[in-house]
């Protein structure tokens, strides 16, 4: 996890499109600058960033489904739980399904486990539209290589 | 069985907070009762739910877009559950 750069997932461990779910590991730095602020003295992984590491492993969950075709936007959130602290060094499983895919949207379930215990899950809404002129695709295409996302998978369903 | 206007109608009700008497078969949805596009994905979520259906929001927002059709056509609510009412009737077939 390299928070400063927005890259709050690690490793994608599993991409099951038949079941329409993901599970990626996301590693909680020891070190890192947030830290220092949030809170001085007792450092927390800020919920936000939480929310946003379940938003991405949603978000590579309907890249794959839409097999690169598609980008999700972050819509809204809903029935969000912050179930306790988690602190810096600690390894978090993210888990997501997909629950509704609709026409130019879609909606998953996220959560977030440590050592198998949830501390934190949400209901998501993405827009789903077409990727950004530009680099934007080829962008995606070198993170997707970085966290391990299954190519194979995507393109073969 | 409620009609379809009825059940569109409790959704957007529900879904926007409107008061539901304030809702008619005349009201479009985004002048009439200033639905934005966020709320709309709620609504159009809670009609695929209770339709079983996929409203091809995607295919009416470009026909809008390129000039092909009015909002009218698609968010008057009594045109979008005559669309409604059309894709049930298509999901049969």
């Amino acid at each position: 996890m390299r928070i400063e750069y927005f890259q709050l997932i690690d490793r994608i461990i599993d991409l099951n499109l038949n079941d329409l779910t993901i599970r990626v590991e996301a590693n909680v730095p020891t070190e890192c600058t947030i830290f220092e602020g949030h809170f001085p003295g007792r450092p927390l992984m800020p919920g936000v960033l939480l929310i946003e590491a379940m938003a991405q492993a949603s978000g590579w969950l309907i890249i794959g489904r839409t097999k690169f075709a598609k980008m999700p936007f972050l819509a809204a959130l809903k029935e969000v739980k912050l179930r306790t602290f988690v602190t810096p060094g600690q390894a978090l499983v993210v888990n997501a399904k997909i629950m509704h895919e609709g026409s130019g949207f879609a909606l998953t379930e996220a959560e977030i486990r440590i050592d198998g215990k949830m501390v934190c899950n949400a209901d998501i809404t993405f827009r789903v539209v077409d990727f950004p002129p530009g680099d934007f695709v080829k962008h995606m295409h070198e993170t997707a290589k970085r966290i391990a996302f299954p190519m194979e998978v995507a393109t073969h369903g | 069985m409620p009609s379809t206007f009825d059940t569109v109608a409790n959704i957007i009700a529900e879904t926007c907070d409107i008061a539901r008497d304030t809702i008619t078969p005349d009201s479009h949805a985004i002048n009439d009762l200033g639905i934005d596009s966020l709320d709309f994905l709620d609504i159009a979520f809670a009609i695929d739910k209770a339709f079983g259906i996929k409203l091809p929001l995607e295919q009416w927002t470009q026909e809008v877009n390129d000039g092909k059709a009015t909002t009218e056509q698609y968010f008057v609510l009594k045109n979008l559950c005559a669309r409604i009412d059309d894709l049930v009737a298509a999901k049969g077939k």
